[in-house]
């Protein structure tokens, strides 16, 4: 079980590799899409990559009610 | 047993181009953003007493004209297509007449963006079960008629085109041509891309399919790879369904391809469904990116969901 400060850094990673967000710009009431400029496409490819760091499944359904990095964060840290 | 290879490629696009701002005047959207998201320039639409039947026609013509065939060594004529509008009689049966093909099995398959895989592997079963000789494959799409030009998120995405390739039987002792088929689909998620009804407009949820398209379509077209004997490092060109250049991008990612052309004729033709993939591929050969006899991997993928991929020699 990771803390949350733990998942924001690993947040980080994912949104530097894959949308060029600079990692010290994540914070969890950061927006997704208005703040750090992660468009819907992209937003996909973080999840699937979140997934896959912090072994929990984020459905579809899901995707659009994490609007913060601190909504992410939450459903990481319950659902993993 | 026999198998079969692609011995000829064709394909036409409607002359009209229709650029991103051109887009931008009829619904709220801009050549930026577009580029960013699909990865599209433009794209060909089809004029409005231009058929599918009509394109499938033209690019099946340049293939059998290329293929050193005649009309009468035709046997089969398959066309996928998810758009035409006339149910019976089907494409096929319009392009065998307008080549003057007298007698051949003539049929339709619709599996939306994956159907030219599913036709080629028909083809080659038809080839290799002694039920056809000479099979004419096309892949034809008008979607400009089932585009709602009022959505920004779709009318931006579609094209119309065709491409059409002769597959012959290879001769006795020669190596297969088109490699296994790997196919299937995924019921679960039939509903994330959709053109139902009378009149109807295709309607998707991007998000999901964007998911499943580049988290699923990577393991298959490795699977084909493999069933054709052939390491991803030794492809020469890459041609999935054209649907979204990011798409594409993060698909051959997850193959290593360390030295295929990946084919991208997204940026000048849009999405076309169907006639993506021998659309791309033709125009590939046309400019000599791939060498004759080099293993080329096809991978379809789209509505249904469905999918299927195959690794062919190069004509």
């Amino acid at each position: 079980m990771s803390s949350r400060e733990e998942i924001v850094a690993g947040l980080g990673q994912i949104l530097e590799e894959v949308a060029g967000v600079k990692p010290a710009d994540v914070s969890e009431e950061k927006s997704f899409t208005e703040d750090l400029d992660v468009d819907s496409l992209s937003m996909v490819e973080v999840v699937v990559a979140a997934e896959e760091k912090f072994g929990v499944k984020i459905p579809d359904d899901q995707v659009q009610n994490l609007k913060t990095v601190g909504d992410a964060v939450s459903y990481i840290a319950s659902n993993a | 047993m026999t198998g079969s290879r692609v011995l000829s490629l064709g394909h036409y696009q409607p002359s009209r181009v229709v650029t991103n701002d051109d887009l931008a005047q009829i619904v709220d959207t801009n050549d930026a953003w577009i580029r960013d998201r699909v990865g599209i320039v433009e794209r060909r639409i089809a004029a409005p007493d231009e058929t599918v039947a009509d394109m499938a026609s033209a690019a099946a013509e340049k293939a059998l004209a290329g293929s050193g065939l005649s009309a009468a060594d035709i046997d089969l004529v398959a066309v996928a297509t998810c758009s035409s509008v006339d149910r019976c009689p089907n494409v096929a049966t319009r392009v065998a007449a307008f080549l003057g093909i007298e007698a051949p099995a003539a049929m339709d398959l619709n599996t939306a963006c994956s159907g030219f895989s599913y036709a080629l592997a028909t083809a080659d079963h038809a080839i290799r079960a002694g039920a056809a000789r000479n099979a004419i494959v096309v892949g034809a799409e008008k979607l400009s008629d089932v585009t709602d030009w009022t959505d920004r998120s779709t009318c931006i995405i579609f094209g119309d085109g065709a491409g059409a390739a002769v597959v012959t039987a290879t001769a006795e002792g020669e190596a297969p041509g088109i490699g296994p088929v790997v196919w299937g689909s995924a019921p679960d998620k039939k509903d994330t891309i959709r053109i139902e009804g009378w009149q109807p407009y295709i309607v998707q949820e991007g998000q999901a399919v964007f998911r499943w398209a580049t988290t699923a379509i990577a393991p298959v077209a490795l699977e084909a790879c493999a069933r054709a004997g052939v390491d991803p490092s030794e492809i020469a060109a890459f041609v999935a369904h054209q649907a979204n250049a990011r798409i594409i991008d993060g698909i051959a990612k997850r193959l290593q391809l360390s030295q295929a052309v990946i084919a991208k004729d997204i940026v000048e033709s849009g999405n076309t469904s169907a006639a993506s993939i021998p659309l791309a591929l033709s125009k590939l050969v046309e400019r000599r990116e791939v060498p004759s006899g080099a293993p080329v991997l096809l991978m379809g993928f789209g509505g249904g969901l469905t999918y299927a991929g195959q690794v062919i020699r190069c004509p």
